[in-house]
């Protein structure tokens, strides 16, 4: 007891691993990291019971730099190797890292099963809106028109919504915060290492190199205040640099629109106030994109349900409790015949 | 059906006696010919006769009924001696079909007895089989014993006090079938009547309607043999037996159990990942019943995820294993070279399938070798075993697990669909007299050295997350060879290609010298097999040896590392024969390996090797050097 009590804490640091981090200068990956470690002190996590998992691109390099346990695995199977971990050991506290090629391209099927399956990780989604690692191709995240190397022309695809497949894919646990936003994003993460199950967080990570401003619109210094919605349970849902905008059902329709305290006759009384637990209002939250809305930030959703690998450990306790017989039964059970030393 | 020396004449009170006998049921998909094969078998174990069986059914679940497509086959080869394949040809036909008539009458031996439900050969069956007359009218089938009663209707009359439907009825003349062919071969019903109380036990309706079936079948044989002269036989027991505790084991069982022993042999918990395919799933099916022993089944998404789950499963300390047939395995290439590079364990199991792409899903190949031995990418070697039969898949299970723990591996286990779904006796092992190879987990801190070899494995020290002090990181790209970080020097490139090459290689300490199985340690002609063709070769070489022909049989069940003297052994004959369920594969292996001249006996029918296309082989390659 006295040992534990004494044992120094360990500061962000010390969750530092001795490897050069070799990210472009001026990645969102840096901030990131910085971010994860400082979370993981503040959290008190055990480094020997904590796991990294990454698959293929620049997010993934990143277990690399913790000094943690970490496997570097292959493009889009992350879920997959952390969902094997956690069933052969439950008590690990295992993180993906995933970028938007990883996660919702190659590994797309993958993503929607462990999420579906509610598997007691953190998913970290690195969302640049573009492949980095093979030099500046579209991803599955670019907005139409984009162009890359592989769409000179412009991509004539449609992204994908991170927050809307997770939601769809039956997840408990639906966050969003921005790289450089220090402050939010570290509460963020504790929130997400706290949730018990997939705790979905993505985050909008700028590719210095091949998207740079991608989300300027809404994380600009000058743009922030307006274009960005910091979403908390059981209060209003407003933004704006004198928080008099909010956000309200349209009336006749189920959608939601923006209004201004004040105007129109809109008051205080008006704004939608955030309940976590609403899936439906999740959605319409999720769907919300810049110009016309603020975006989302923070925890859109968060409901907890049964978790896969506690289903699985208390099914095999409950079998294994009243276990009948031995694997030497096993091999016996069925029709058996003895031939004897005189036949 | 090869009669013994004792043949008795045939008369109403007394029965022929023979060696053995090849029976074969067939029928619709929906006639229940699986499980009336199945309880044959059983019966026929009980009666201590040695066999062999082959479940032939169609990719369909239920195909139109009556076609020729949705034939179902059930085939058993039985008797007093030793029994290694199912048969070439059939010495009893039994038919409940025009299509099934057609589908297999060219198996049954001129003079065979076929058996057929007469009840259905209407003229809409008839013509969905393609007869344009009724065979059983015309003269097409005189080369044969026909038996043809109206099955359909002999059946509803049995039943007709058991208050069934008429569907319910006439799904009960399977079993009808059953007793009569019981009666043929003199055949206990009780463990047959204890198993349809048991299945049946919430239908105690429909339980009483089969037993009466089966009661009825048994009766008519029992009176229509004094009526018409019809012969019966009893096949004695197989002497020479070794004493102890026997069941009927399928591969897909035996891979299974073997698994679940490998894991507690090495004291670790067994992760068994897998996606559903034909025909590997019944050893998922089996491991997903064994919860209470621990064992964790996880149904993935894909095949790359049931991959990737079970090397995440190994990474944290567990044995992770992974099930798959061919098309499957090549989804899972990419996985397996992490495991390689990730140097951790790894059991893959490939029930293989007749190919290329989906190919014949239920047919026998063995065409994966060359996937299974270099299908990655980069330099990637895994070691490759491969089972001979079913009951010798619970030790080739075993093996992997041993194996892949020992050298921090991956190990491809190779069976076939025709190894999976084919039974036969097994002498049931004692698992607590075997021999325990617990995992040695490393646990010595203060840090992690990755460069810390077993000195004579070369394996890597296993510390599993949740190790104080031993935090490190593995993953896809070169690592260095002394720091385990990411390296790009080209030297340290080549020198951990190598070593994972060498530790690959050194799992030959492990595996046995290759031993002959039949035949002289040299000599004019040796035939080398691997895999479920075991079963044909060593009959057709034992029985040319009975003739005196001077033939060897060598059975190779490591294919890599291939056995230290294989080269040595192979070199000691003038002529090696190659017999494989693909177009030569080993025999790449063994040209490359060894500069022999080897010749190949090569088939992609989906169908096993027949004993006969053997010795008509060996006997022309034994002409041509002598």
């Amino acid at each position: 007891m006295t040992e534990l009590t004494t044992a120094p804490k360990l500061t962000a640091k010390d969750f530092a691993s001795d490897q050069e981090v070799r990210w472009c200068p001026g990645c969102g990956d840096y901030a990131i990291l910085k971010a994860v470690q400082k979370t993981l002190a503040d959290v008190e996590a055990k480094p020997e019971n904590t796991v990294f998992v990454s698959g293929i691109g620049c997010a993934s390099r990143f277990p690399y730099y913790m000094e943690t346990y970490g496997f570097h695995s292959i493009h889009g199977r992350a879920p997959a190797i952390a969902t094997g971990m956690k069933l052969a050991n439950p008590n690990l506290d295992v993180w993906i890292i995933s970028g938007d090629g990883d996660a919702l391209s190659i590994g797309g099927n993958h993503f929607v099963h462990l999420v579906r399956r509610n598997v007691d990780v953190q998913f970290l989604l690195f969302n640049n809106e573009i492949y980095g690692l093979t030099k500046g191709q579209f991803s599955p995240t670019s907005r139409a028109g984009t162009r890359s190397p592989s769409s000179p022309l412009g991509c004539i695809e449609n992204p994908i919504s991170a927050a809307q497949l997770a939601l769809g894919s039956g997840g408990h646990f639906i966050a969003r915060a921005v790289d450089t936003a220090q402050k939010e994003l570290t509460a963020t993460l504790k929130r997400a290492h706290g949730f018990k199950g997939t705790s979905f967080v993505e985050i909008f990570q700028n590719c210095v190199v091949y998207n740079d401003g991608a989300f300027a619109g809404f994380t600009a210094k000058d743009k922030a205040a307006d274009m960005q919605i910091h979403v908390e349970h059981g209060k209003p849902l407003l933004f704006g640099k004198d928080l008099n905008k909010g956000l309200r059902i349209k009336p006749g329709a189920l959608a939601l629109e923006v209004v201004t305290i004040g105007e129109n006759g809109v008051s205080e009384a008006d704004i939608l106030v955030h309940n976590e637990s609403d899936k439906m209002l999740a959605c319409l939250l999720a769907d919300m994109n810049e110009p016309e809305f603020p975006v989302a930030m923070g925890v859109l959703y968060c409901k907890p349900g049964h978790i896969f690998e506690v289903e699985i450990r208390k099914m095999v306790e409950r079998e294994t409790s009243h276990a009948t017989c031995n694997l030497n039964d096993v091999l016996r059970q069925g029709h058996t015949w003895t031939v004897g030393d005189d036949d | 059906m090869t009669r013994s020396a004792q043949t008795t004449p045939p008369h109403s009170a007394s029965r022929q006696t023979l060696e053995s006998a090849v029976v074969r049921f067939s029928g619709d998909s929906g006639d229940g010919m699986q499980i009336t094969g199945g309880q044959f078998t059983l019966a026929t174990a009980v009666a201590q006769n040695n066999l062999s069986t082959f479940p032939d059914y169609p990719a369909e679940i239920r195909a139109p009924t009556g076609t020729t497509f949705g034939v179902s086959a059930f085939q058993i080869n039985f008797g007093s001696r030793v029994i290694k394949t199912a048969g070439d040809e059939f010495d009893v036909l039994v038919a409940m079909n025009p299509a099934a008539l057609k589908v297999e009458l060219s198996g049954l031996k001129v003079g065979g007895i076929l058996i057929v439900d007469n009840g259905s050969f209407q003229e809409r069956n008839l013509h969905r089989a393609g007869y344009a007359e009724d065979p059983l009218k015309d003269d097409s089938l005189k080369a044969y014993r026909v038996i043809e009663m109206d099955i359909s209707s002999l059946t509803q009359d049995a039943v007709r006090d058991c208050g069934l439907s008429k569907k319910e009825a006439l799904r009960c003349k399977n079993f009808w079938t059953l007793g009569y062919v019981y009666w043929m071969f003199d055949r206990d019903r009780q463990a047959t009547i204890d198993w349809l109380k048991t299945k049946f036990a919430s239908r105690s309706d429909i339980a009483d309607a089969n037993v009466a079936a089966l009661n009825a079948g048994h009766a008519l044989a029992e009176t229509m043999e004094t009526a018409d002269g019809l012969q019966s036989y009893t096949v004695p027991h197989a002497p020479n037996i070794d004493p102890g505790l026997y069941r009927t084991v399928t591969g897909a069982e035996a891979m299974a159990w073997g698994l679940a022993v490998g894991a507690k042999l090495a004291a670790l918990r067994l992760v068994f990942c897998s996606y559903p395919i034909t025909p590997a799933s019944p050893v998922l099916h089996t491991l997903s019943k064994m919860v209470e022993h621990d064992i964790v089944t996880f149904q993935a998404e894909d095949e790359i995820a049931a991959v990737c789950a079970a090397i995440g499963a190994s990474t944290a300390g567990g044995v992770g294993v992974t099930s798959s047939s061919g098309p499957g395995i090549s989804l899972k290439a990419e996985a397996i070279g992490l495991a390689v590079s990730a140097e951790r364990p790894l059991v893959i199991i490939n029930t293989q399938r007749a190919g290329p792409s989906t190919g014949l899903p239920t047919k026998t190949e063995q065409s994966d070798l060359l996937q299974a031995l270099y299908g990655r990418n980069g330099e990637c070697p895994v070691v490759v075993i491969a089972a001979r039969s079913p009951a010798d898949c619970f030790d080739m299970a075993i093996e992997a697990c041993h194996i892949a723990t020992k050298y921090q591996t991956p190990v491809m286990v190779l069976s076939d669909g025709y190894v999976s779904n084919a039974s036969e006796p097994w002498l049931i092992p004692d698992v607590d007299v075997m021999e325990p190879f617990p995992t040695d987990l490393h646990q010595e801190g203060p840090c992690f050295d990755p460069s810390i070899r077993d000195a004579v494995t070369l394996a890597r020290p296993w510390a599993i997350p949740g190790t104080p002090c031993l935090e490190h990181r593995i993953g896809g790209l070169e690592k260095s060879f002394e720091t385990g970080n990411i390296s790009y020097d080209p030297a340290n490139h080549q020198k951990m290609t190598d070593v994972r090459a060498a530790k690959v290689g050194g799992v030959v300490r492990d595996i046995p010298d290759q031993r002959v199985g039949a035949g002289k340690d040299s000599g004019p002609l040796v035939v080398v097999g691997w895999g479920s063709t075991f079963g044909p070769i060593s009959r057709a070489v034992s029985n040319l040896l009975d003739e005196g022909l001077a033939v060897t049989h060598v059975h190779v069940r490591h294919l890599w590392p291939l056995p230290a003297n294989l080269g040595d052994l192979l070199s000691g004959f003038d002529r090696i024969l190659v017999p494989e369920m693909n177009s030569g594969q080993f025999i790449k292996l063994l040209r490359d390996q060894y500069l022999f001249d080897a010749k190949g006996l090569n088939k992609v029918t989906g169908q096993p090797f027949k004993i006969r296309e053997l010795e008509d082989a060996i006997r022309t390659h034994l002409e041509a050097v002598q």
